[in-house]
């Protein structure tokens, strides 16, 4: 009797992760929002009768998948931003893909070398400057935004953000790390007040006459043309693609990854395929207005009227190495003090 | 008949036991704390293993910041708080005024406002683009931000004030608790001694509730010190804003680990001076509270102001941020309106409700275990066991990974190797997970107050009850049980409102396609869209009032249980 009562609950636990694990799925760690993934999943549901699952959070899922090991139900990671990517690759969290879909449909410098990620969209770190008072073509560089006569009259975000550390990052890469801190100083005294806020808060600020230019990611941009309530405020803004003429624009990305432990590899392969596919691509990009990875689909709607943006080609790889170094310098101009 | 008795403890100690069941006690109080501590000895193991030192960069550049920024915060919090819920709670007590009965629990309403949700709220009212400025641009004819001064709401003040006016209720609710025990003619031996009402306060009333108090103000400066949503948003610069700065910038778990462990320290010094200060003092309220309460019957322009210092914070901290998360949430309801609010809600009250059953249960087993066994190692299991409130939240889920995933691989490759199959994760990423982590986040606040309350029945009592044949686990539930059920109550409530609102934890912790009411806020407001987060918003702070009306009453009704 007892011998099987033990059985019995030995099957019973050894079911546990089978029907955890059954065919038809694809578990997703996911530094995105699910809203914004809804509707891509949606669409590969529909057409590979694959289900997905997805956890939300923006931060400690690499934690998480570190210290679930070879048993994680997760079978990707989701990610935005260059260096939490990078991240993922450097604790030997994820695998390489070798896939001929993936490999024709996102470009190499868009890719990890071993296929460890894969971009998915591109977003570029944009200036907007007030219609009413920076002429067009007052300020067409990054660089530019140490000038003098922008004292008092610039707005960002925290300089610890991610995207401001990225975009740090590749001035490092470009000026130097000596260069690159006289730079961020100027711009500190620049700005008109304390880093605060998202990069929306900056457009806000600009309408506000706070001041006249700020620092931020061509989606939120997007995304306040297509509020209502917003879109007058967005549209007191002129944005500007810098540095276009020259090395292009700082673009960073988000991405996904095969985790070491995928349990469900196959359906996780055939989900970054379809991610890639110029239909996913098209929903994915339109969703957020950002741009699809895929050079085959071109930006369409709102992302399409702002013109062409020419990407820095600078290695993606450079840009998360430089991080730390980025990090560093933003604590020691104290860019968000007072 | 309640004696304040400052001398030495007289002590619960051997003649209270029989030694065996004692012994069962001090096991079962043992292997809790163990187990309950295990997610912050796994924080302070990883303090051992940093990528690289962070401590020369962050002395050099931005460590002193962090700490001047942080003691200003949780100074002017404490202050606010204080300030706040003594005041209000000695009103609803002691006076009569018009509105007496509905401050009595509606001072309790901010408490279900989540302090990023405040923040978010006043941040749109207030800011350039707000009605408030707007407003005021219209009626003075100033055209931008630069022809008029107005008070930055993104700052350590707003972020002191916001933080103060959502946790002030938990002073309030264990300070009314206290004034409420109070004998009154304590209040009136002082007054016939010559002593103002204001002396008497300071001196006589203040005093006695002390430990509750401290209790309270105790909670609030840890949840301040550990708050992340609200400092972030704000962009102040404390401590834990340094530590997810080393976490996820400079990628250095082990380096935020030893902030997290360094701030742990602090808070254990902080609570022992407090209890060190007080350590020769002993009280117990006999509970003969036949007496009623004489609340003063006050002049017009009195009884005024009692209705201004009550309906301020009510306002500011319930009144406008509910106020305003209603219209957003009228204003984009289709947008937002999303038939899994329905499961999401369910999902927040299934856990919170779960955690404030396994809290209790917990907290009143540790409590009366150290009320048989008062030494100084039952002692340091109850300060251990509570020590998961010292933590932000994110830290502690990955606290809370480490042992269960390490329990689960270990389990899996016991089974792999002995009968070649896998068990995978049973405990990880699963609603155990979650209830687990709300457990060892919120003890503090049921074992404190049950620990609080159980020290002021007096120990003959106990004897009483021993001498009559009860085993002391009879004593407790015959005995301590009924007369501490307001305290029970409230501590389990207050613990399912904080779950309610709990956020990080539950982000990272949580299981796949899972969604609490705080979760899904945190999607859209993470992304910039405040708009759409404000009905779920609402349904947070709704789901909160039920608990604190109940709460509420069950304090009221303390006066009646003689």
């Amino acid at each position: 009797m007892r011998m099987k009562l033990a059985a019995t609950a030995a099957m019973a636990l050894a079911a546990l992760p089978l029907s955890a694990s059954a065919d038809g799925e694809v578990n997703i760690y996911s530094y995105r929002q699910a809203y914004l993934l809804e509707p891509l999943l949606n669409a590969f549901e529909k057409e590979t009768g694959i289900e997905t699952n997805v956890v939300f959070a923006k931060q400690g899922l690499a934690e998480r998948l570190e210290r679930e090991g070879r048993n994680s139900p997760a079978d990707v990671v989701m990610t935005v931003d260059i260096s939490r990517i990078n991240e993922l690759v450097e604790r030997d969290l994820v695998q390489g893909v070798d896939s001929d879909v993936l490999n024709s449909n996102i470009p190499e410098n868009l890719r990890h070398p071993e296929g460890k990620w894969f971009a998915l969209t591109t977003r570029g770190r944009l200036i907007f400057t007030s219609k009413e008072r920076v002429e067009e073509g007052e300020i067409t560089t990054y660089e530019e935004l140490a000038d003098d006569k922008w004292n008092d009259r610039i707005c960002t975000r925290s300089g610890k953000h991610p995207y401001n550390i990225a975009l740090f990052s590749s001035l490092i890469a470009h000026h130097g790390e000596e260069w690159t801190q006289q730079w961020l100083q100027d711009v500190k005294d620049n700005l008109a007040r304390k880093p605060q806020g998202g990069d929306r808060d900056q457009i806000k600020a600009i309408a506000e006459g706070v001041c006249d230019i700020s620092i931020g990611n061509s989606y939120y941009y997007g995304n306040m043309l297509q509020d209502e309530n917003q879109r007058p405020i967005a549209e007191q803004v002129r944005l500007v693609f810098p540095n276009a003429d020259g090395r292009g624009t700082h673009v960073n990305i988000s991405g996904i990854s095969l985790t070491k432990s995928a349990p469900n590899r196959d359906n996780a392969v055939k989900l970054m395929e379809f991610l890639s596919s110029p239909e996913a691509q098209r929903i994915y990009a339109e969703a957020n207005t950002e741009y699809p990875a895929n050079p085959e689909v071109k930006p369409s709607g709102l992302v399409a009227e702002w013109g062409e943006i020419n990407p820095d080609e600078l290695s993606l790889q450079t840009i998360a190495e430089n991080r730390e170094a980025a990090v560093k310098l933003v604590d020691r101009v104290d860019y968000d003090g007072e | 008949m309640t004696e304040a008795v400052t001398a030495a403890d007289p002590g619960l100690t051997q003649p209270l036991l029989a030694k065996r069941a004692s012994r069962r006690w001090i096991i079962s109080a043992t292997l809790i704390t163990a187990i309950v501590a295990l997610p912050v000895l796994s924080v302070i193991f990883l303090a051992f293993f940093p990528e690289e030192n962070i401590w020369p960069h962050l002395i050099d550049t931005t460590l002193p910041r962090y700490l001047w920024t942080t003691v200003q915060l949780m100074v002017g919090v404490g202050a606010i708080t204080l300030v706040i819920g003594l005041s209000t709670a000695w009103a609803v007590t002691m006076c009569e005024f018009p509105g007496r009965k509905f401050f009595e629990w509606a001072m309790l309403l901010p408490f279900a406002v989540p302090a990023y949700v405040i923040a978010y709220v006043y941040t749109s009212l207030l800011d350039y683009a707000g009605p408030v400025q707007r407003s005021l641009r219209d009626w003075f004819g100033w055209q931008n931000a630069s022809d008029y001064w107005f008070p930055e709401i993104r700052s350590l003040e707003g972020a002191t004030l916001m933080i103060g006016l959502v946790l002030y209720p938990y002073v309030y609710l264990l300070a009314r608790a206290a004034f409420l025990e109070q004998s009154p003619s304590l209040f009136a031996v002082s007054r016939s001694l010559g002593h103002s009402a204001l002396s008497t306060f300071f001196r006589v009333v203040l005093p006695i509730a002390r430990p509750a108090v401290a209790v309270g103000l105790s909670l609030v400066l840890m949840e301040t010190l550990n708050d992340f949503g609200t400092v972030d948003f704000f962009a102040v610069q404390t401590l834990t804003a340094g530590l997810f700065d080393t976490w996820m910038n400079l990628g250095n778990l082990g380096g935020a680990a030893q902030i997290a462990t360094t701030m742990l320290v602090f808070v254990v010094i902080l609570v022992t001076l407090e209890r060190y200060s007080r350590r020769r003092q002993q009280q117990y309220a006999a509970r003969d509270n036949r007496d009623p309460i004489r609340r003063f019957t006050m002049s017009f322009p009195r009884q005024m102001i009692c209705v201004a210092v009550c309906a301020g914070p009510f306002i500011l901290g319930f009144v406008v941020p509910a106020g305003t998360l209603g219209l957003y949430a009228w204003e984009y309801f289709e947008e937002s309106w999303n038939p899994d609010f329905v499961r999401n809600t369910l999902n927040s009250l299934f856990l919170s409700s779960a955690a404030a059953i396994t809290t209790l249960l917990i907290g009143v087993i540790l409590a009366y275990s150290r009320r048989l066994h008062n030494t100084r190692g039952m002692q340091i299991l109850m300060r251990l066991s509570s020590l998961g409130y010292a933590m932000p939240g994110a830290v502690l889920a990955v606290g809370v990974i480490v042992p269960l995933a390490g329990f689960d691989n270990w389990l899996d490759s016991l089974m792999r190797d002995t009968f070649g199959i896998s068990t995978g994760l049973l405990l990880s990423g699963t609603a155990f997970a979650l209830v687990f982590a709300y457990t060892v986040r919120f003890l503090a606040v049921s074992a404190g107050s049950v620990e609080s309350a159980l020290q002021k029945v007096t120990p003959s009592m106990d004897m009483a009850s021993r001498s009559l044949g009860y085993t002391p686990g009879k004593t407790l539930v015959k005995v301590h049980l009924p007369i501490l059920r307001g305290t029970l109550l409230t501590a389990a409530l207050v613990v399912f409102v904080d779950c309610m609102k709990e956020l990080p934890a539950t982000l990272i912790l949580r299981p796949f396609n899972f969604e609490t009411l705080a979760t899904y806020v945190y999607q859209f407001a993470s992304d910039e869209r405040l708009f759409h987060s404000a009905l779920p918003s609402l349904i947070i702070v709704l789901a909160g009032i039920v608990p604190i009306i109940l709460m509420s009453r069950s304090i009221s009704n303390t006066r009646s249980i003689a």
